[in-house]
């Protein structure tokens, strides 16, 4: 089972590489593009089978150190 | 003092640490791996500063889990003083042994310059040499020093005064200009409730010495050496 990992930052969280970003794309002409947010993007490969159970992996592994859940938020698809 | 200097792949102030204690101030340091524990009769631990781990996934997120932490955790627990220089400050807030997190600077940029700090609180172990207010010069050098935590645990550290340095003018001003990098209330450093663990951004070993124009640092050395009732022996530089 393969899982892929959103961390972002949290909305209210100010994100200066986002900001940074948005100015760039502003002076591409990219007028309408707005609220840009960095985040990262992981993939793991579990041997566990059981959906229930890799999920609360992937849960605690979030928890634990791929987010730190003061300022970031994480999402998962496991396929 | 038996001082302990943590080494982490990625530290890169471990010597200049182990110099200041032991060649300035005359005191007995070792060096520890990361993959080793603490030695027994330790009297102070510092994390230094550097780039633990390359700074992956975020800074002090994966020194957080090296071997040494679990016995660093449990000398901070047990009463043990604890210095976290820089990485060292963000592999404390990392691993909880501090709150918050750091962030990116505002301004993206690696800031690399001498700022000015205040001692907010001088009543502390690393702080007593100084006098409350007085403004140190001392450099900083990071990416990711933008102190952020939510506020209800900035109310409690401000009313608990465990803020100990804020970004200041040479005058002692708090202003927003003086802020190198967004920090939240201006924090520079913190302290744990319990008045043994420090961290903070600012490089303390980078002056504290005449020769290197610049010895503000050099109070929170001798502040943590009079906790422990010493003073600096004489210097071994100056008998080379």
């Amino acid at each position: 089972m393969k899982a892929k990992i959103h961390v972002t930052l949290k909305q209210g969280i100010l994100d200066p590489q986002g900001k940074a970003i948005e100015h760039a794309l502003d002076s591409l002409g990219f007028k309408n593009a707005a609220n840009v947010r960095v985040g990262k993007y992981m993939e793991v490969d579990l041997t566990e089978t059981d959906r229930t159970k890799a999920e609360a992996q992937v849960k605690q592994m979030c928890e634990k150190l791929l987010a730190n859940t003061v300022i970031e938020e994480y999402r998962y698809d496991l396929q | 003092m038996n001082i302990g200097v943590v080494v982490f792949p990625g530290s890169n102030c471990d010597h200049d640490c182990e110099y200041i204690f032991k060649d300035v101030l005359g005191q007995s340091v070792k060096l520890i791996w990361h993959k080793d524990t603490l030695p027994a009769g330790l009297d102070a631990v510092v994390l230094p500063g550097g780039f633990s781990y390359g700074d992956y996934l975020r800074t002090g997120a994966i020194a957080r889990f090296s071997p040494v932490m679990g016995a660093v955790k449990t000398f901070a627990r047990e009463g043990g003083l604890v210095i976290g220089i820089c990485n060292g400050f963000q592999i404390l807030l990392e691993a909880g042994l501090l709150p918050g997190v750091m962030l990116r600077n505002t301004s993206l940029n690696f800031i690399c310059k001498d700022v000015y700090v205040k001692v907010e609180n001088a009543a502390t172990r690393f702080t007593n040499r100084c006098e409350s207010g007085q403004v140190l010069k001392i450099p900083i050098a990071h990416a990711d020093g933008n102190y952020y935590t939510d506020p209800v645990t900035l109310g409690g550290i401000k009313a608990n005064a465990q803020v100990i340095f804020r970004y200041c003018t040479a005058e002692g001003k708090v202003t927003p200009e003086a802020n190198p990098n967004g920090s939240l209330d201006n924090i520079a450093g913190i302290m744990n409730a319990d008045g043994n663990v420090l961290g903070m951004m600012p490089h303390p070993e980078r002056s504290a010495e005449t020769v290197l124009g610049n010895e503000d640092g050099r109070l929170i050395f001798l502040s943590i050496l009079s906790a422990f009732g010493k003073s600096e022996q004489q210097s071994r530089l100056v008998s080379v």
